[in-house]
Parts: structure tokens; C-alpha cells; sequence
């Protein structure tokens, strides 16, 4: 412990330097912008982290999709990535964290209204030195909508057209999102209601799993993967070796992701329960990972790689909404039962022909249900207040999606046609394959 | 006996596998291949510059059949593959001089 201070401190006056020299009389000591430098810092660090999702989400679906839609499954992820940027510039942050400016208090906050960033060069004088910068605040909160919109690609793949998916992704980042976000992290009515959502479970992933489900019905299933009598044709990935890399790259970005969560360092407490975190994060992940694995290999004879994966993921997720107060073995149980969650959900989307094409429905959705619910064992919450809002995301979410999607779907079409489905995306949207053999003939 | 080979639109496949299945064709080879005909080839653009494509992915199917079935197998794939646009195939048929079951050592049309 003691450490861990005099580390703090150094870096604290390192990057104090600037400051002091100003005003050397009263240089500021640790108490007061030591906290406003470390918390910075931690949204920058755990900001990139979080960034690197998006590599994660791209290369788990480019490895899960067939090759000839893999130029196309990149392009919605760069395409969605950098919409949400720009979205949650021009609308979202403010709509997510309205301050005093709300429209509707604790339900909507103001729309239009744009992030500001500190001035250059803010000194301690200037700066509200009780939290953090508006610049790492406001992109620590943006890495966090642009997983959300990755969720949806990755559930819609190898069927949906590029610019429907991406007018819907600029809904869910721009305005959907944001809304529901503020009901707790904006300080709103949930929040007051004693839900408790620490990094997401529920606010990130279910809601990016809501509105993959919607899409996933009002798209329908790719062409080929049920019978007529309900038989289910699997559809194998054109690269397990990046749908692995695009796992481990997820699970580091999650460090950011929980991690970053605890939204302050400044203290010996703080950093110790951002450490307290990562440990947890990757227990739970570990224990999905196992879970799925074992459960595979009792259940279908062979362990299977893409479900050990997703079981991972879901172990992730399902830490997601209280990843500070578990032991260990806590950490360990939970992520567990996400991986299970996984092994029995997955077969189940194919039952109601729902057609998920990497599992972002049953890690993301159903895993977020379940670490939401989760938070009641170590954490403080009421399991009535918990399934208060796991519905009021779901019903939000799934019914606005629904009329997103269908009101897309009447005005330009949603769905590839049945020759481009087969003769894959890439060729017949892009022009462009991802893996040219023969191009030049 | 005849040799029935067809090219057909990839997308064309599945339908015409389960309209031969129907009319009792028991086996067909498959090959995914590329070539050009009346449908020469389009353009396609990458980072700017346009390049030709010459040859077009289609389908290539072997189906091995009894005289007697010759006619209604080429009629059945012509219909199934056939959207009336460009590309939509051709289908040639040649006579067919001798069949092996390598299993069995059975020949001609008890080996199809």
C-alpha cells in the first residue's frame, strides 16, 4: 500500500511540473490535483484499452463470417466505429450526461447540444479539479457506445446491407443509446431508483444485444441455415485464428473497459480497486472460458472453439455489472454461469430460427441479464430493483430498435438479394474481396 | 448413357441439386470454377483504379444419367438454373462410352 502512494505522488508531481512552476508560492499539493491527474490519466489509459475493442469486434467477426463477406463485415466495423464518434460528439455525451440541462429530469436530456473540450492549457486554478478532463471523460464514454453498435454487426453479418446498418448505427450511438444510458449513468431515474450497473452489463451490452435481436428478427436468418422441417445447417468461419486473436483482444480491452469504471485513482483506495478489478474481469473470463469448454466437450463429445470463446466473452459480460465487490472465487462462480449461459442459449436462438451469427445475442444479452442480476450476491442492490431495469433497457431498447429497423426496412430495404447473399457481400456490394486468389484471371 | 455438364449460376446451386434429387439423379459432381461467355466479364474499381473481370464465378456440374433420363435432366436443369438474365449458363451433353462402380466392379448404368 504504502507503495503504491509514493508511486502515485511521483507521477502526480511529474506531471504536475508545469503548474508549480507558475505559481511556486502555493504549488498545489497531491490532495488537490492529484486526483484530477490520475483520474485523467486512468480514462486515457483505460479509454485506449476500450478502443481496442473495436479491433477485438472486427476480427471476432471477420474470423466467424465466411470469407466472401469479410471485406464487407471490416468495412461496417471501421464504418460504425467512427459513426459513433462522431455521433456521440454531435449529440450523444451531452444527452448521456446532461448535468443540470435535462428536458425531461432523470428521462431525455438536451438534444443538439455538443461536447466542448477544456480550454488549452487549463492551469489548477481553472480546471474543476473534482473529477477528471472533459476530453478523457468524453472519449472514455464514446469507446464505450461504439462496442454497443459493434454487438449489432456482428449479430447481423453476411446478410445485411452496408448503408441501412450504418443509418441504424447512427441512432443507436446518436440518440438510443445516450437516453437510456442517462437513466444511470446520467444520473437519471434508475440511478435514483438504486439500480446498480457499474460497467455495463446492462447500460453497453444488453443493449447492444436488444437491438441485434431486434435486427436479427425483422432481417431474418441467412440463406441456407435452417431447413424447411427446422433443421439447423451450420455455417462454419472462414478464419478460427482471428476469431481467437479478436477474443484475447476483447478480453484486454475489458480491463479498460471494468477497469476504467471505477471512474477515479486519486486515492490509495481508488487504485487498489481498479486493480481489485482487473483481477476479477479476468477471472470471470477464465472460469467462461472453462465452462464452456468442459460443457462442449460432456454435451457434444468434442470441445468447441468458437463456444469456448464466446464463453470467455460471456464470462466478461457477466462480470461486467459488479466487477469491484466479488472475491475471487466469487468473480469465478459468475463468470461461470455466463458460460453456461452461452452452451444452452446458442442452440436455443437456433430453435427460434433467430440467426446470430457469432453469438453477440446470448454472450452480450443474455449474459448481461444474468451479470445484472448477479450484482444482488456481492454488491449492494435488490433483485426487484435490478429486474426494474434489465426491463426498462429491454423494452426500451427492443421496441425503439424494432421501429428503427422496420421504419429502414420500408424506405430503402434492409436485406441483400438472394444472388448477392450467395455470391457474398463483398463481390456483389464492394467490388472487393478479402482474400483475392484470381482476380487478374 | 450421358455425361450432363452444366454451368449455372453459384446462387442456382441448391435449387437444381434438390430438382435432380427429385427426378431420381443419384450422384453429380461439383466445381466451383470461373470462365466467361456471353457474359463477358464486368469492371470493378480498388483504391481508385479500375480493373476488368474476366472470367465469372459459376458452377460446374458432372451428372452422369441414363439415356432414358438424359432429355428430362437437361430440361430440369435448364428450368431450375434459368433466371433470364445474362449468365444464367450453358449445358452440353456428351455420349457417356463406359461407367465403374470402383466399389463393387459394377459397370455402365448399374455403376450411376
Amino acid at each position: 500500500m504504502k507503495r503504491v502512494t509514493q508511486i502515485a505522488l511521483g507521477a502526480a508531481a511529474l506531471a504536475a511540473l508545469p503548474q508549480m512552476g507558475l505559481a511556486q508560492d502555493t504549488a498545489p499539493g497531491f490532495d488537490e490535483i492529484g486526483p484530477y491527474i490520475m483520474t485523467t490519466l486512468l480514462f486515457c489509459m483505460a479509454g485506449f484499452l476500450v478502443f481496442f475493442m473495436a479491433a477485438g469486434f472486427a476480427m471476432l467477426e471477420g474470423g466467424l463470417v465466411r470469407s466472401k463477406n469479410v471485406t464487407m463485415q471490416m468495412t461496417k466495423n471501421i464504418g460504425l466505429y467512427s459513426l459513433a464518434a462522431i455521433m456521440y460528439w454531435l449529440i450523444g455525451f451531452n444527452l448521456m450526461y446532461p448535468g443540470d440541462s435535462w428536458i425531461m429530469p432523470g428521462w431525455v436530456g438536451p438534444f443538439f447540444s455538443t461536447t466542448v473540450l477544456d480550454p488549452v492549457g487549463v492551469g489548477a486554478a481553472d480546471a474543476a479539479l473534482g473529477y477528471a478532463s472533459i476530453g478523457s471523460d468524453f472519449f472514455f464514454q464514446l469507446v464505450f457506445v461504439a462496442a454497443t453498435a459493434s454487438i449489432v454487426s456482428g449479430a447481423l453479418a453476411e446478410r445485411i446491407k452496408l448503408w441501412p446498418f450504418l443509418i441504424f448505427v447512427i441512432v443507436l450511438t446518436g440518440v438510443m443509446y445516450p437516453i437510456s444510458g442517462s437513466w444511470q449513468w446520467g444520473g437519471g431515474w434508475l440511478a435514483e431508483a438504486g439500480f446498480s450497473d457499474f460497467a455495463g452489463s446492462t447500460v453497453v451490452h444488453s443493449v447492444g444485444g436488444w437491438a441485434a435481436l431486434a435486427g436479427a428478427i425483422v432481417l431474418g436468418p441467412r440463406l441456407g441455415k435452417y431447413d424447411k422441417d427446422g433443421k439447423v445447417n451450420p455455417i462454419p468461419g472462414s478464419n478460427l485464428a482471428l476469431a481467437t486473436l479478436g477474443t484475447f483482444i476483447l478480453w484486454l480491452g475489458w480491463f479498460g473497459f471494468n477497469g476504467g469504471s471505477q471512474l477515479a485513482m486519486g486515492t490509495v483506495g481508488d487504485v487498489s480497486d481498479v486493480s481489485r478489478i482487473f483481477a476479477n474481469t479476468n477471472m470471470a473470463a477464465a472460469a467462461g472460458a472453462v465452462t464452456a469448454l468442459i460443457l462442449t466437450q460432456v454435451m457434444y463429445k468434442k470441445p468447441d472453439l468458437t463456444m469456448t470463446l464466446n464463453g470467455a466473452l460471456a464470462g466478461l459480460v457477466s462480470i461486467t455489472a459488479e466487477p469491484l465487490a466479488p472475491t475471487l472465487f466469487g468473480a469465478l462462480w459468475i463468470g461461470a454461469v455466463g458460460g453456461v449461459i452461452v452452451v444452452f442459449t446458442v442452440p436455443m436462438l437456433d430453435r427460434f430460427k433467430i440467426d446470430d451469427v457469432v453469438g453477440a445475442i446470448p454472450v452480450h444479452l443474455f449474459a448481461g441479464i444474468w451479470g445484472t442480476i448477479a450484482v444482488i450476491f456481492y454488491g449492494d442492490a435488490s433483485i426487484a430493483t435490478q429486474l426494474m431495469g434489465i426491463i426498462a433497457y429491454g423494452v426500451f431498447t427492443f421496441v425503439v430498435s424494432l421501429v428503427v429497423w422496420f421504419a429502414i426496412k420500408a424506405a430503402m430495404g434492409i436485406r441483400v438479394d438472394e444472388e448477392t447473399e450467395i455470391n457474398g457481400l463483398d463481390m456483389a456490394e464492394l467490388g472487393m474481396e478479402a482474400y483475392p486468389e484470381f482476380s487478374k484471371g | 448413357m450421358k455425361l450432363v455438364i452444366a454451368t449455372i449460376k453459384p446462387f442456382k446451386l441448391e435449387e437444381v441439386r434438390e430438382a435432380l434429387t427429385d427426378l431420381g439423379v443419384s450422384g453429380m459432381m461439383v466445381t466451383e470454377i470461373k470462365g466467361f461467355g456471353a457474359q463477358s466479364g464486368h469492371t470493378e474499381v480498388y483504391r481508385g483504379a479500375e480493373y476488368a473481370v474476366n472470367f465469372v464465378p459459376k458452377i460446374k456440374l458432372e451428372i452422369a444419367v441414363a439415356d432414358a433420363i438424359a432429355d428430362d435432366v437437361v430440361e430440369t436443369v435448364a428450368k431450375t438454373a434459368r433466371t433470364g438474365k445474362i449468365g444464367d449458363g450453358k449445358i452440353f451433353v456428351l455420349e457417356l462410352q463406359h461407367a465403374m462402380r470402383v466399389r463393387t466392379g459394377d459397370v455402365n448404368e448399374s455403376a450411376l
